[in-house]
């Protein structure tokens, strides 16, 4: 125990003596955490609109006045070409094109239907799809505005439809994106701390050092794993409370049992690491070996799309992806509050995860060099 | 020339003898773009309800299998009581609940009262959204086929066209955001290590003390990392064309020049990483850690510059990888010409401008 406790001794001395790194270690993080939770959003509130109303009628001009007085639209007009409209799409200064073809009015009071087109920017398919949806919205809401003239009464069908969204009934997405790039940045933190960490005393050959000291290997890779997972509490803690500070991040479950589940994540985590770090050669080989892993892990983690629209095969790899689980259960206990019975079969895993991982790695530590 | 020569070769020996790091280097790329072809994706598709039906008559139950039969739901469950919705929400598998009122078919047939809630878990609020939308639509497209409403008494129809991308594949998404990604992290990472390397083992004064000027090594550290890219590059657009049926719809030859002009900035900022860095660690905190993430999120590659707020717009405009995009984009896409893009280019140029002129000034520091 005595000898644990003086390893951990020399790695906090290390660790704080390097003034190029400290600052890096705390301030990177805080710094993304505040501005990428802000970039990570996919409410869509500026909307460029360019509007080629050929019909120029009382009623297309009502519909028009629509988009224009929602916040979520920078109504512009274009004349009447729509080839001229185009090039706004081209150039990237409209993401949707408004078509009233001629008629439109007419065909409405004649015919009782009539069409319009809107033509979306569709590169990004995420932002056109909601594009869709909310333009489409206005134009039903016009469309009942007109029903309820003609008919002097709202039109309806039999059955009302009503929705209600527990958890986060204003759909604010920064509370969901901010456990998630957390996780992230806890990760990485500690996954290239405790991997570039041992990696460099064997290329320094500082290593050769330790080993022919009496200090046994579940000692060495205790040692050199409780520092890092200190840090990464450190970041944890900083980064709930600047949740709560400038994000409104509820907390619903218990720290309790967030701590407890980070405490089981990070030992798989600093694992995979520390398992990294000891079959690698030198600092550039570890290095991209984590890159690769990082972001192969973050992209399957769930963090931007749900993992169950993955296909089958891609949510088998995911077993193996500590992003994962993390991903998943930290939004569960921090937005839904949900308690260690919720949480136990992703618990279970990553024990096991911890187990195999701590092994491989105190076995491919060897003494000998 | 013959000494320059023979250093590029000794930096070619140090890159191809580690069998593990070329693996990685020519793997990520691959690896990236089949992640975002066939996983990232966005669809509703097997999402898990719960069903509290207080009717249990002729239209509830059609309803319901209407929903379970279009492959976007499946039935995980029938509730007797609504007390534990928010129980069955914590567990993390049903993502909403549909509660139908009472005497539902009675109710429809009579005065048109019927009523059913969809409640969701909003946690992921995009999803709850999409999710309510998909189910409210088959269920108000149920009940206009059962009361045979084909049409509304005015009804004006959106048609909408999904220019540059009609099925909304998101191959025109992430291939630009790939190569940005890719060629930016590991030209930057590579030649930021490989020249703290040298300075921490100490080699970096050999290499001073020999007759091959400051700028030679420099030039010689990163010329087989510009190769390196391009077949980089080249896997990505490769791959991008065959594999995903990405259309370049612009000139091969300018995207590839861009390519070229945006590796060159990448390894400029990587040596002037590497001049700030005193040693391995440093440098690679700074390249992996500090480039990944915001050139993941503030480039516009997975969520539209156009939404975050101003004074991140702000900070957006010094990132390169967003500038690259909008040209790769550009290219492949609208089939734009050089006249689309020369603001762009011009100010990756200058981009790579300002970090060869910052890390000469440094380098000079150094020598002193």
């Amino acid at each position: 125990m005595r000898t644990i406790g003086f390893l951990i001794q020399k790695e906090f001395i290390q660790i704080f003596r390097n003034k190029t790194m400290l600052p890096l270690i705390f301030a990177l993080p805080v710094v993304q955490l505040v501005i990428l939770v802000n970039a990570a959003t996919l409410e869509m509130d500026q909307i460029d609109m360019t509007v080629v109303d050929i019909d120029r009628s009382v009623t297309s001009r009502e519909m028009i006045r629509k988009f224009e007085g929602s916040p979520f639209y920078n109504v512009k007009a274009a004349g009447l070409s729509l080839e001229h409209a185009e090039r706004n799409l081209k150039d990237n200064s409209a993401d949707i094109i408004f078509y009233l073809p001629q008629g439109f009015e007419r065909d409405l009071s004649e015919r009782d239907e009539a069409d319009v087109q809107l033509l979306i920017n569709a590169i990004n398919s995420m932002s056109a799809g909601l594009i869709d949806a909310y333009t489409t919205a206005i134009i039903t809401d016009f469309n009942n505005q007109l029903l309820f003239n003609r008919l002097g009464q709202k039109f309806e069908l039999p059955v009302e439809i009503r929705a209600r969204y527990y958890f986060n009934p204003q759909l604010d997405y920064n509370i969901y994106m901010l456990p998630g790039i957390l996780v992230i940045l806890v990760t990485i933190i500690g996954v290239f701390l405790t991997a570039i960490n041992i990696v460099r005393e064997k290329e320094l050959g500082t290593i050769e050092q330790l080993n022919v000291t009496p200090i046994k290997k579940y000692q060495f890779i205790t040692g050199k794993m409780i520092p890092f997972m200190v840090i990464a509490f450190v970041e944890l803690a900083i980064g709930l409370v600047i949740g709560h500070l400038f994000f409104d991040l509820p907390m619903e479950g218990s720290y309790g049992v967030l701590f407890l589940f980070t405490f089981i994540y990070l030992l798989v985590a600093l694992g995979f690491g520390l398992f990294l770090s000891a079959i690698s050669d030198n600092q550039q080989q570890v290095m991209f070996v984590v890159f690769f892993f990082l972001l192969t892990f973050i992209l399957m983690s769930g963090i931007f799309t749900p993992t169950e629209s993955m296909p089958e095969w891609a949510q088998a790899v995911n077993v193996i992806n500590p992003f994962a689980y993390f991903m998943k259960v930290i939004r569960m206990i921090i937005l839904k509050g949900s308690g260690l019975a919720d949480i136990q079969s992703e618990i279970y895993s990553l024990l096991l995860y911890a187990a195999i991982i701590l092994s491989l790695a105190i076995w491919r530590y060897k003494k000998v060099s | 020339m013959k000494r320059f020569l023979a250093f590029v070769q000794k930096e070619l020996q140090h890159i191809f003898r580690d069998t593990r790091t070329m693996l990685i280097l020519f793997g990520i790329p691959v690896a990236q773009i089949l992640i975002f072809g066939y996983v990232i994706k966005n669809d509703i598709k097997d999402v898990h309800i719960a069903v509290y039906d207080q009717s249990k008559d002729e239209y509830t139950q059609k309803i319901t299998s209407k929903l379970t039969s279009s492959g976007y739901f499946i039935l995980n469950r029938e509730l007797s009581d609504m007390n534990n919705i928010d129980r069955i929400f914590k567990e993390g598998e049903v993502k909403m609940v549909v509660v139908y009122g009472n005497d539902f078919s009675k109710k429809m047939n009579g005065r048109g009262d019927a009523s059913v809630q969809l409640l969701t878990d909003a946690t992921d609020p995009n999803r709850a959204n999409l999710i309510t939308n998909y189910s409210g639509a088959i269920i108000r497209n149920f009940v206009r086929e059962e009361f045979h409403i084909d049409k509304l008494p005015v009804e004006i129809n959106a048609k909408t066209r999904m220019q540059y991308n009609a099925n909304l594949a998101n191959v025109f998404m992430f291939v630009p955001g790939t190569m940005a990604l890719i060629l930016m992290l590991v030209s930057a990472m590579m030649t930021s290590i490989s020249i703290a390397r040298e300075k921490e083992l100490g080699t970096m004064e050999n290499l001073l003390v020999s007759p091959l000027r400051p700028a030679q090594i420099v030039i010689g550290k990163v010329t087989p990392y510009v190769f390196l890219s391009v077949i980089n590059a080249i896997t990505i657009l490769v791959l991008g064309v065959f594999v995903f049926g990405l259309p370049i719809r612009g000139s091969l030859t300018l995207l590839m020049l861009e390519s070229i002009l945006f590796i060159i900035l990448s390894l400029s900022l990587g040596i002037f990483i590497s001049t700030m860095s005193p040693n391995q660690q440093v440098a690679m905190f700074i390249s992996l850690f500090a480039l990944m993430l915001p050139t993941l999120l503030l480039s516009g590659f997975i969520f539209p510059v156009e939404n975050i707020p101003a004074f991140l717009q702000w900070l957006s405009v010094i990132m390169p990888p967003k500038y690259f995009i909008i040209i790769l984009k550009n290219i492949m896409l609208k089939g734009a010409g050089f006249a689309f893009v020369w603001k762009e280019t011009l100010v990756l140029a200058g981009m790579t401008l300002v970090f060869i002129i910052l890390s000469v000034k440094k380098f000079k520091l150094r020598l002193e």
